[in-house]
């Protein structure tokens, strides 16, 4: 059995002009092809640096970080991202910011080969027809969908989504997770998604890492066993609440506000 | 809607004419000690060969010094955009150019190259016209977030991409902004070199010839002149922006 993403005790230290900063400290974690990972943990911890080692913009000091059996060494266009900024060219329509990243990787498309590939992702996010709009013209939530829609153009196998829905307002923000969930029938992808909504971890993903405080390593792992589609009533179940309770728990813990288990204090 | 945008504009250098007209009139002030627009007219009729021939000088030494300075600065603001180590060390170095007042460089380099006047001009005009190219392309590269870079580097694209697709649209509006104050600090240096530098070329000697024949009017004319071709570089930098940064443009509402 293998991961199609495995981080191998991975360890990082920055330098900064207040001297080394220890972020990551043997951080494990393994995602299964077609799985959908959630990442929560203290602010700083060294979430973002994780999503940086995944896709390759940086290598880590120890460890290994492996990508379809291969160790990454440097990026690698079977990646896709997306930010809490939706980072849109303002220059250009939408058609053609969810087209860049076909004009960078490698590939034999026509110009009406891309131009289709992103309308069929414009569609399926609910942008029919905002093709030709300015990024300046779309509202918050409808720019994240379009910066989705970018992050998987070229059929990456791994999705990174850094706390893409962190600035969008509680309701806009459901709508873009069930968005997400019938994106992720429609495009198989294996996601790591970075964030700070507990139900929204819950909600998207079927496995749920803790991370520690600095130096953080995976501290607790949760999985959430799929039963099909989800709707946001799910959020609303015994099961959820419990499973909320515990994640919140943990990242207490991780933020050092509640000490930790005694045989892990000892 | 447009004939507003001409007509307000208009209007206005109307009304600043007649109150012009009307303050040296009310003061009863001779023309040597301010012309008045009325004696403009004249002016322009008695050596509208001259302002021609002397205005396209002007005109194309100012443009030519803001080419070598928007070729130069651009080049100079990419070095200091990309690299740190650079921008610290030129940094205090342009600075400090920028500071030295350029009407005490203009008699330097009139020695230096005497006889060169074409060249002197240009030399000036691009001088004293670069700094803000540089800097605020060098402020555009070095202020882009990271995730604007983060989303091509992350595909494996080159830097040379990153700067072509990213990068340089991204700092357009800036350079622009710079380029609107560099296209007037050209315009001023071409001016000084020509009134300080007498050659007899440019609408500087035409002022310049003005004040030694005590002709008051011609000088008021040149300043007009010369407030015109001002104007005229202006709205063209002002025209490319729409063409080639327009997106940046705040919508009206
Ligand atoms: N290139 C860098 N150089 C120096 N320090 C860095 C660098 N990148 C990140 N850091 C530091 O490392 C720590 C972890 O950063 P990171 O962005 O990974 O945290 P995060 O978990 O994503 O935080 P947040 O929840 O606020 O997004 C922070 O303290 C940050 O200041
Ligand atoms: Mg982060």
């Amino acid at each position: 059995m293998t991961a199609l993403i495995d981080i191998k005790d991975v360890s990082h230290t920055f330098a900064t002009d207040g001297g080394p900063l220890h972020v990551l400290d043997h951080l494990n974690i393994s995602i299964e092809e077609g799985g959908f990972t959630a990442v929560v943990g203290p602010s700083g911890c060294g979430k973002s640096t994780l999503t940086r080692l995944v896709s390759g913009l940086m290598k880590p000091d120890e460890g290994e970080v492996w990508l379809h059996g291969e160790r990454v060494k440097g990026p690698r266009s079977t990646v896709g991202m997306a930010f809490q900024n939706p980072v849109l060219l303002e220059w250009r329509t939408i058609l053609d910011n969810v087209i860049l990243p076909l004009e960078i990787v490698p590939n034999k498309l026509s110009r009406a080969e891309r131009v289709d590939r992103a309308e069929f992702l414009l569609g399926l996010v609910g942008l029919t027809g905002f093709e030709d709009k300015k990024p300046s013209e779309l509202s918050g939530g409808m720019r994240q969908r379009a910066s989705l829609c970018r992050a998987l153009v070229h059929k990456p196998e791994v999705l990174i989504l850094d706390e893409p829905f962190g600035a969008l307002d509680a309701f806009t923000r459901e709508d873009l997770w069930q968005t997400m969930h019938k994106v992720k029938s429609e495009e198989p992808f294996t996601g790591l998604l970075i964030t700070h909504d507990l139900r929204e971890s819950i909600f998207l993903a079927d496995q749920v890492v803790v991370m520690s405080g600095r130096p953080a390593h995976a501290q607790y792992i949760m999985d959430v066993p799929s039963t099909g589609e989800r709707v946001i009533d799910d959020l609303y179940t015994p099961d959820s609440a419990e499973r909320l309770n515990i994640l919140r728990h943990q990242i207490q813990i991780a933020q050092g506000r509640e000490p930790a288990d005694v045989e892990a204090a000892q | 809607m447009s004939l507003k945008k001409i007509a307000i504009p208009t209007i206005a250098v109307i009304i600043f004419l007649l109150l012009w007209e009307l303050l040296v009139w009310a003061n009863g002030w001779p023309n040597f000690v301010m012309a008045s627009p009325s004696d403009l007219g004249p002016a322009y009729v008695r050596y509208w060969d001259l302002f021609l021939i002397n205005g396209w000088q002007t005109l194309w030494r100012t443009v030519a010094g803001l080419a070598l300075a928007i070729v130069f600065g651009t080049a100079l603001g990419m070095i200091m955009g990309f690299s740190k180590v650079m921008r610290d060390a030129l940094y205090p170095l342009l600075v400090g150019f920028n500071a030295i007042p350029k009407a005490t460089v203009v008699p330097i380099i009139a020695l230096m190259f005497v006889g060169a006047h074409d060249f002197n001009t240009v030399l000036i005009a691009f001088m004293i016209s670069f700094f803000p190219i540089a800097v605020s392309v060098s402020i555009g590269l070095s202020t882009l977030e990271p995730e604007y870079r983060d989303i091509l580097r992350s595909l494996g694209a080159s830097k040379m991409t990153i700067f072509w697709k990213i990068a340089l649209p991204k700092t357009l509006p800036e350079f622009f902004g710079a380029l609107k104050v560099a296209v007037t600090l050209a315009f001023i240096g071409t001016n000084l070199m020509e009134i300080v530098s007498p050659h007899g070329r440019g609408l500087g000697a035409l002022f310049d010839s003005g004040r030694t024949n005590s002709d008051y009017p011609l000088m008021f004319a040149v300043l007009i002149a010369l407030a015109f071709l001002g104007i005229v570089l202006y709205y063209v930098v002002v025209v490319l922006e729409k063409i080639f940064a327009g997106w940046a443009e705040r919508q009206e509402t």
